[in-house]
């Protein structure tokens, strides 16, 4: 049995890169990385995005070549669970009994699709979208006319509105809140979205909800019951209402857990030799406030300050969130988080050729939203990364290059 | 269909043939190719799909647009003149033999 190295149990985007930059530093006892699903572990952005429209090839993208694990002594379980943590004995064991001992414990788990909490949620054609084989069975349903009908204005939600619309579905959407995205973008920039999806034929209802799914007496949705009491007919529902962390190793090994495995600055969890990375953990920013951050971004950031903490180089966490979502033709890119934010400042105007929204809570920039500027996204996370606060005049003047602010703080 | 030789930090060089239009990028990804990682999926975010694109081919490629440009300041190896991202590259038959470096790190 080889020595106890690192294992870890999640082979998404975290779980990859925390082997891979192990690797990377150096480290060289063992590393397993164990994943549930199916197949070499890949990306899930392209899920709800080519993938479904199809203009990607019908082969998803891999994180890593296949070659990759055993050119890096990287053993990768496949398709395996680990069912419970020892943590007196350092060990796990795995749905095939399976026990193996660790010196580092990484808990990139990830998250599921929260379940529509409603009559008729596990009908045979409410869907949700998280796997590479809801995706793929997804791709199969949208097709021209099909009824499609979303739960949930987010960004899953509306990035399947965007491609089932693309395929000429019939696309409503509904959102519970007054308007749509309210938890991850300002009133602007979501408007804005909202009127590129109603201009390309897509129907948005906000402040209403799903009360029902009517079964058609075959076990399939025919349509959905609203809140209104109102319905609408669907040949297809898909679920887009959140995630919920994945945590139950966690409670069951005793850790500190809420809404997601709770880890301090250096993501260690309330056990030191376990750490936790990703979808599924919730951390402190650097102001002290407990956040989840669902994202690439984060889970790549995380997985690389672990690596670094496991091969002696313990800093605190910090790095500024960046997240991007497709929908139509707009390219939407944030940094930075909008919680707390008190006045929006825009650069350039919606209806034009991109602009940007820059957020600010009181003198302070906390984000920028940019659509079809990646420019402005660019210098927003140095912006952000470096403490500054443009002027608001400069920021709204699309002439003023707002990259003079940052040679004030290269002298530093 | 075109031809890119990726050549590794240790001096292994492998060739591929890729459909024109394909990125530097892609065709690494899809052939499995290591040593560009693309964590932003090609989306012009992370300049993880840097390449040092070998001289005889550096004027041939399509001018170096502001995001490409912005990004390349931010790649984990040194930036230097033939640098490039792999994901804002797409090859064309003219480009049938292009050699690209791979960097010794991408983050």
């Amino acid at each position: 049995m080889t020595a106890a190295g690192v294992i870890i149990v999640g082979a998404g985007h975290a779980g990859v890169q925390v082997a891979a930059s192990l690797r990377q530093r150096g480290y060289e006892q063992s590393i397993t990385l164990i994943g549930a699903e199916h197949g070499l572990p890949y990306q899930r952005p392209p899920l709800s995005k080519d993938l479904l429209t199809a203009r990607a090839s019908a082969e998803i993208a891999a994180l890593r070549p296949g070659a990759f694990y055993s050119k890096h002594s990287i053993e990768l379980r496949i398709g395996r669970r680990v069912l419970c943590i020892d943590r007196k004995a350092r060990q796990v064991q795995l749905d095939d009994g399976e026990r193996l001992m660790y010196m580092h414990l990484v808990l990139a788990t990830g998250a599921r699709p929260r379940p529509l909490p409603i009559p008729g949620g596990d009908l045979e054609n409410v869907v949700a979208l998280r796997t590479i084989d809801d995706a793929l069975a997804l791709r199969r349903r949208l097709v021209r006319g099909a009824r499609v009908v979303i739960i949930g204005a987010g960004f899953i939600g509306l990035e399947v509105a965007a491609a089932a619309r693309s395929l000429d579905a019939d696309v409503t959407v509904l959102e519970l809140a007054p308007r749509c995205m309210a938890r991850a973008l300002s009133e602007p920039t979501a408007d804005h979205l909202v009127s590129c999806h109603r201009a390309a034929g897509c129907t948005i209802r906000t402040a209403v909800t799903a009360k029902h799914i009517v079964d058609d007496g075959r076990g399939r949705a025919a349509g959905v019951t609203l809140s209104d009491s109102t319905s609408l007919e669907a040949d297809l529902v898909v679920a887009g209402v959140g995630v919920v962390p994945r945590t139950e190793l966690a409670k069951q090994a005793r850790l500190h857990v809420d809404d997601g495995v709770v880890v301090d600055a250096r993501l260690a969890t309330s056990d030191p030799a376990i750490w936790a990375i990703g979808d599924c953990c919730r951390f402190p920013l650097p102001d002290g406030r407990l956040v989840r951050l669902e994202s690439v971004q984060n889970a790549t950031d995380q997985a690389r300050s672990v690596a670094d903490a496991i091969t002696g180089d313990a800093a605190p966490y910090v790095s500024v969130p960046w997240f991007w979502s497709d929908q139509h033709e707009q390219k939407l890119q944030i940094a930075g988080l909008l919680d707390g934010h008190d006045e929006v400042v825009l650069r350039g105007a919606p209806g034009e050729d991109g602009f940007s929204a820059f957020l600010y809570d009181g003198p302070k920039l906390v984000a920028v939203e940019s659509i079809n500027r990646p420019r402005d996204h660019l210098v927003a996370r140095k912006l952000l990364a470096a403490g500054e606060s443009p002027r608001r005049q400069d920021v709204a003047d699309t002439e003023f290059d707002l990259k003079t602010n940052l040679l004030a703080t290269t002298s530093r | 269909m075109p031809t890119i030789t990726y050549i590794s930090p240790d001096g292994d060089a492998e060739a591929v043939n890729v459909a024109v239009g394909t990125t530097i990028k892609d065709a690494a990804v899809e052939n499995g190719i290591e040593g560009i990682v693309a964590e932003c999926g090609g989306n012009a975010m992370c300049a993880t799909c840097h390449v040092y694109v070998d001289p005889a081919w550096t004027d041939r490629l399509p001018r170096i647009q502001d995001v490409e440009d912005e990004l390349l300041d931010e790649t984990a190896s040194p930036r230097q003149a033939n640098s490039r991202l792999g994901c804002q590259v797409a090859v064309t038959d003219d480009l049938d033999g292009l050699v690209v470096r791979l960097p010794q790190e991408q983050e």
